[in-house]
């Protein structure tokens, strides 16, 4: 029982810290209260829905960014507008945060703007993968104890 | 406990958005509904029995139509105007989802016949206000 206390512990702690830096927003708790016997993977597997998406969206910006012959703002648009909508939908806040930004650039057809933007993204949504790989090691690490996983408000 | 499949309600959800299908797919089932998705409005067009390839005895009855209204190809509000153009579907409750607030594009689909509007990202607390507006219209 201790261990599953330590452990607790642990995941109640990083949790809040990953929504105090912004990482996390209250979305994310929203679909972990989806979460039920039912559906016991529903979070890692939205996740990991959300990480292969994001890196095909990332390829599709930075393919429309790399054309020399002029870029099409439009289509780099479309896939800034789809990744805000499901950095939003998880609770991807930073994600979601640099998709605007990067919306504002591509309407301004700032290519410079939108490669920066390009950048940030990237990063941000290698942090949250591994901020969130870290997360449900602690939860699989809580279950494997006997415990259950704590709903962080 | 009886489970009366019969009073499931079942709800098409339409959404280009693979991670937003997931979500309402969710939220819809944890709210006691039946959910088939579409991943564009031609899909959700083919499936309701309207579309131009549609199979001959596939049409399912769907007691409400909950779709996004930013798709690629046709949007949200034209999928709401064929369907209210439509004989045999004109009835049913269809719902439109947005991630952008935007009041013009509200009344405009409250106006063609939309039931409700609702701001993505979806919680728990829409769907189960949605559900208690979809029994009410049933009863």
């Amino acid at each position: 029982m201790d261990v599953v206390n330590q452990l607790q512990r642990q995941f109640i702690d990083y949790s809040a810290s990953l929504h105090r830096e912004g990482f996390l927003d209250d979305q994310f708790t929203q679909l972990q209260k989806l979460q039920d016997d039912n559906s016991p993977d529903f979070v890692v597997e939205v996740a990991s829905l959300f990480f292969e998406d994001c890196e095909k969206l990332i390829n599709n910006m930075a393919r429309a960014l790399e054309q020399q012959q002029g870029v099409d703002f439009k289509q780099v648009d479309a896939s800034v507008h789809q990744l805000k909508g499901s950095s939003s939908s998880i609770g991807a806040m930073r994600v979601k945060d640099v998709c605007i930004a990067f919306r504002s650039f591509c309407e301004a057809q700032n290519r410079e703007g939108c490669l920066r933007c390009l950048q940030q993204v990237t990063h941000e949504y290698s942090l949250l993968k591994n901020k969130l790989q870290t997360l449900f090691r602690l939860q699989q690490q809580i279950l494997a104890a006997g415990g259950s996983i704590p709903v962080v408000e | 406990m009886a489970v009366e499949l019969g009073d499931e309600p079942h709800v098409l959800a339409v959404d280009d958005n693979l991670i937003d299908r997931k979500l309402v797919e969710r939220l819809l089932k944890n709210s006691s509904c039946k959910v088939t998705t579409a991943e564009n409005a031609l899909r959700a067009l083919d499936y309701l029995g309207l579309g131009n390839d549609t199979l001959e005895g596939t049409v399912s009855e769907v007691n409400m139509i909950i779709t996004d209204y930013c798709m690629p190809g046709m949007t949200g509000y034209e999928l709401l105007k064929k369907i209210k153009e439509s004989s045999v579907l004109k009835e049913v409750p269809v719902v439109i989802m947005s991630s952008e607030n935007i009041p013009t594009r509200i009344s405009q689909c409250l106006e063609e016949g939309a039931k409700m509007f609702m701001l993505k990202p979806l919680k728990q607390s829409d769907v189960k206000q949605l559900k208690w507006h979809l029994m009410k219209c049933r009863n």
